[in-house]
This record gives C-alpha cells, sequence and structure tokens, in this order.
C-alpha cells in the first residue's frame, strides 16, 4: 500500500515536472523551425530542421557584443560589491562605535526603497556626474544599490568568526589591512560564494537600470538587446524563438553548472535575509 | 602614525569608498526624489516649480494609480498563496525518500535563473501560439481561451508565470528548513502513532515556522514589485487593466514626461513597502520570542 502510494506520488512528480519544462520545449522545437511551420504547428516537433534562424538573429541581437557587455557588467559589479561590503561589514561590526552602528542601521534600512521611488534622481545624479551611458556609472550603481543585503549577511557572518584568529595575526606583525586581506577574507569564503549567486542572478537579469542608464547601442546587455529587438520585429516569431533561446541558455548553463552551489547560496542568504 | 590617525586612517579605508558611493546613489537621489515629488518637473527643464502638496492630492485622485494599486493588491495576494502551497507541497514531498528528488529540485528551480523580461516574451509566444494549438489538437477549453486578450485571462496570465517562476526558489527554502528538522520528532511521533497528516500539521509545521515568515514575505516583495513580467508579457493590457504599480510609475514619469508627479506616485509606493517591510520585522520578531 505505501509503495503503491509513493509510486503514485512519482507520477504526480513527474507529469509536473513535464508542466514545469514545456516552455522550454516550445522554444527548443520552435527556434529550429522556419515562420511558415511554427505558424502552422508551434507544438509540434520540427519537421525539417534549420539553423537559419541562429545565423539571421545572431546577426540583429549582436550576440558577442551583447554577451560581452552583460558579462563585463556582471563580473564587475558582484566584484565591487565583495570588496566593498566585506571590508564595510568586517570594520562595523568588529569595531564597536555609535557611528558604525548607525551605518548599520541606515545600509539595513535602505533595503526597503523599492528601485522605482529613486530611479528618476538616479537617472539625473548620474548624468550630472557625466557618467551616464557607460559601463563605469552603471556598475556603481549596483555597488550602490547591492551592497547593503551584502553587508548585511557578510556582518552576520563576521560576528561568528572568532577574535583570536586576528589578535594572532596582530601579534605577528600585521596591519589593520593585512589582516583583512591575509586572514578574514579568506574565512569569509562560504559567505563570498553567496554574495556572488545572489548578484549574479540579480545583475545579469537586470533590464530597468541598464535600459535608463544606457542609451547607446554598443553598451547594450542581453535583455535590453532582445527587448529592442521585440520592439521592432513584432511577429517574426522564427528569428524571436532563436533570439529566446540563444539569450537564456548562458544563465542555464551558468545553473546547471553549479547547482550545487546555487542552490545552497539562495538558502544561506534567504534564512538570514 | 599614533593611535587616532591610524583609526581614522582604518575608517577611510574600510568604510570610505563604500560610503561615498552609497551616498551618492541610494541617499541623495532619495533625497531629491522625495524634493521632487512636490514639484511639476518634467525630467528635461531647467527651472523646476514647486507646487506644494499637488501632486500628491492629484496621486490620490488619479484613476489609472488606484487601478494600479488595486491590481498590484490582487496580483500579490493570489500569486503568494499559489506559489506558497505549490512550494510547500512540493517540498514537502522532495523531502521524502524518493527516486531522483535531487532532478526535481533542479527542474522546478530551473525557471527562476531566468531574466523576468525575457520570460515574459517566452510566454508571451506560448500563450499566443502554443496554447492556441494545443486547443486545436486536444479541444480542451483552458488552452482555446484568449489569454492576453481579455482583462481577467490575462490577470491569471501572470499569476501562471509567476507561480512557475517562483515557486522552485520558495521550494528550496522549505526544503532546507523541512532538512533541518530533527529525525528524533519523527521518531517520536511515529511511536505515538500519529498519522502523516498530524505530524506535518502539529509537528512538521511549527517547526519551520521561520520558513514560513522567509517564504512568504519574499513572495509579497517579488509580486509587489512586478515590473519586468509585466513589461514584456502583457505590456499592461488589454486596455490598462493589467497596469502594476512599477509599471505606472514608469509609464507616467517616461511616456508622459510627468517626473513631478511620477516621483509622487513613487514615494507613495515606497511607503507600501516600507509598512509591508516593519510588519515582516515585527513578526520576524514575534516569532523568535517565541521559539
Amino acid at each position: 500500500m505505501k509503495k503503491f502510494r509513493m509510486s503514485l506520488v512519482s507520477i504526480g512528480l513527474i507529469l509536473l515536472a513535464i508542466i514545469f519544462l514545456s516552455p522550454f520545449y516550445f522554444i527548443i522545437v520552435n527556434a529550429v523551425k522556419d515562420q511558415k511551420e511554427i505558424l502552422v504547428n508551434p507544438a509540434a516537433l520540427p519537421i525539417k530542421v534549420t539553423f537559419q534562424n541562429f545565423i539571421n538573429v545572431w546577426e540583429i541581437i549582436k550576440f558577442p557584443r551583447a554577451f560581452t557587455n552583460s558579462f563585463i557588467i556582471t563580473v564587475f559589479s558582484t566584484a565591487g560589491i565583495v570588496v566593498l561590503s566585506s571590508m564595510t561589514a568586517y570594520r562595523i561590526t568588529r569595531v564597536k562605535s555609535r557611528f558604525h552602528q548607525l551605518l548599520f542601521s541606515v545600509f539595513i534600512a535602505s533595503m526597503v526603497i523599492p528601485f522605482q521611488s529613486i530611479m528618476l534622481p538616479l537617472v539625473k545624479v548620474i548624468a550630472d556626474l557625466n557618467m551616464s551611458n557607460s559601463y563605469v556609472g552603471l556598475i556603481i550603481c549596483y555597488f550602490g544599490f547591492g551592497s547593503p543585503l551584502a553587508i548585511f549577511l557578510y556582518s552576520g557572518f563576521v560576528n561568528s568568526i572568532p577574535k583570536t584568529v586576528e589578535e594572532a595575526a596582530i601579534i605577528d606583525g600585521c596591519s589593520t589591512l593585512g589582516v583583512f586581506i591575509k586572514v578574514v577574507f579568506p574565512l569569509m569564503a562560504p559567505m563570498t560564494a553567496t554574495v556572488v549567486i545572489l548578484n549574479t542572478l540579480w545583475i545579469w537579469n537586470d533590464f530597468l537600470m541598464p535600459s535608463l542608464l544606457l542609451q547607446s547601442q554598443e553598451l547594450k546587455t542581453i535583455p535590453l538587446e532582445i527587448n529592442n529587438f521585440f520592439s521592432m520585429y513584432t511577429k517574426k516569431w522564427d528569428l524571436a524563438i532563436a533570439g529566446l533561446a540563444m539569450a537564456i541558455s548562458p544563465m542555464i548553463i551558468f545553473f546547471l553548472a553549479l547547482q550545487k552551489y546555487i542552490v545552497s547560496g539562495i538558502v544561506a542568504g534567504s534564512v538570514k535575509g | 602614525m599614533n593611535k587616532r590617525m591610524s583609526y581614522i586612517f582604518s575608517e577611510l579605508v574600510f568604510i570610505g569608498p563604500m560610503f561615498l558611493i552609497f551616498t551618492v546613489i541610494v541617499l541623495v537621489p532619495f533625497i531629491l526624489g522625495i524634493n521632487y515629488s512636490f514639484t511639476s518637473w518634467n525630467g528635461v527643464s531647467i527651472n523646476v516649480d514647486y507646487i506644494g502638496l499637488d501632486n500628491y492630492i492629484k496621486v490620490l485622485g488619479d484613476h489609472k494609480f488606484m487601478k494600479a494599486v488595486w491590481f498590484t493588491t490582487r496580483f500579490t495576494a493570489m500569486s503568494v498563496i499559489l506559489s506558497n502551497v505549490l512550494a510547500l507541497g512540493l517540498a514537502i514531498l522532495l523531502t521524502k525518500p524518493l527516486k531522483g528528488v535531487k532532478i526535481f529540485r533542479v527542474i522546478f528551480f530551473l525557471p527562476n535563473v531566468i531574466s523576468g523580461l525575457l520570460l515574459g516574451f517566452i510566454w508571451q509566444f506560448i500563450f499566443v501560439k502554443g496554447f492556441a494549438s494545443i486547443g486545436e489538437i486536444t479541444n480542451i477549453g483552458f488552452f482555446q481561451l484568449p489569454w492576453l486578450g481579455t482583462e481577467a485571462t490575462a490577470f491569471w496570465a501572470l499569476i501562471i508565470v509567476t507561480i512557475w517562476r517562483t515557486s522552485g526558489y520558495l521550494m528550496i527554502i522549505y526544503v532546507a528548513t523541512i532538512l533541518n528538522v530533527p529525525k528524533e520528532l519523527r521518531e517520536a511521533a511515529v511511536i505515538d502513532g500519529t498519522t502523516e497528516m498530524q505530524y506535518t500539521r502539529f509537528v512538521m509545521f511549527p517547526m519551520i515556522k521561520s520558513a514560513f515568515t522567509v517564504c512568504i514575505f519574499l513572495s509579497i516583495s517579488w509580486a509587489f514589485k512586478m515590473f519586468d513580467l509585466n513589461f514584456s508579457l502583457t505590456k499592461g493590457g488589454p486596455f490598462n487593466s493589467s497596469v502594476s504599480m512599477a509599471l505606472d510609475i514608469y509609464n507616467e514619469a517616461f511616456k508622459l514626461n510627468h517626473f513631478g508627479l511620477g516621483e509622487a506616485k513613487a514615494i507613495v509606493f515606497f511607503v507600501l513597502v516600507a509598512f509591508i517591510s516593519l510588519i515582516q520585522v515585527w513578526s520576524t520578531k514575534r516569532n523568535e520570542v517565541e521559539a
């Protein structure tokens, strides 16, 4: 009886998994059909497989360039968030002072502010600083918005590191910065993995912020290129589906390759957040 | 270098850059934003006229915005309930000794790694072309609906995609918490002769309270701030029936060039989000006291 029930559960899960995967099925089979075949029967397997869609859309959305832009912006933003917030969190958690407590509260409170509430003045501030339409301007914005959560996560972690380790290093003649770089930062590695994963998922997939801050074609990220494409070719499904397949594949590969770390990173990040 | 100098030096090295960037990117725009919400700024002109509370009075009488508030509230309530029920159900099943639980977890999580904007475009194709063709083959009414064409179905289209996208993430959190429930409790429950249902309801649920709080507030915050998916899947249509608050603020500012009014809406939006967060802090604290 129990065995029978368990196999029913398994069948239910398999059916649900098929439903969950079906959008990917639609994308994969239609990416290799021509426009006529897509319109006749989008649910069927392709009769004639063609890779022409990929070749055409590769040019239209400038995939290599868009990929490079997304990559540069994600890597530098995430790296900056890691460096800046781990240092800040270490200092304001280890050295107790009124100022540090206030700072910590301000960082935490700022997590409440939705992006829409500051996007209009932010665009103006970035323009006034002469940093709009550049990697640097956008990356600095990610530093600002990504750091509060990272500071919160790191700060909880710093509390769990025993002080004796640092004291030993100071006796050995390390400077404050030396202690951080050689001793504390390496100990923070598990939390750094979480911070990297959460921010990579967010920044790579972000649309609104880059769309407001990047205007020139050369700087557009993958979501921006796809959005551009859809506003120009509304009914060209053959190209659109191939373009979408191309656009989602880097993240899917990234996830499948690192899924163990990503899942545990998310758990660590949310249980404390 | 004396002690005081070295203290200041450390402060500057460790906190200085972060403090500067945070001030310029978050604090200054936030204060400027509150300031702009009292003006008739259009985003371009240099002279900005202060018009007192006019924008806020307009917001309260703004039919579109009120509609967006109501839409966002309904959308949030529905998607939070459904995605948490599905996520919890999946988590309970996927913590049992079944074959392939790890693969199932990966499959259910997968949609979450893709940008909301891209998901919206993918589902646009599925709702418009894919469902229609399944409907033709199977004759099931569900697939023959004009999914993005009517108010009611467009609402549910957004809900379906949101559940598909977020359940896996919430499931991961529930799974991790359920796996942390001590095994002795289950053994004791078995000896006491409790049924599976009783165990889940009276032993497991109280033990995973923290996961409920985290998941419910996480999904409220996602749903309440929905933008990308709304922007690419329904574009607020049909007839502006599915415009979320975030999308309405965007349209007010960038389509109509009413920056002052848009910013006033954005501040109202902030107050609502802050209010939800306060409830979250309060209920998390209460849980901790009990635990």
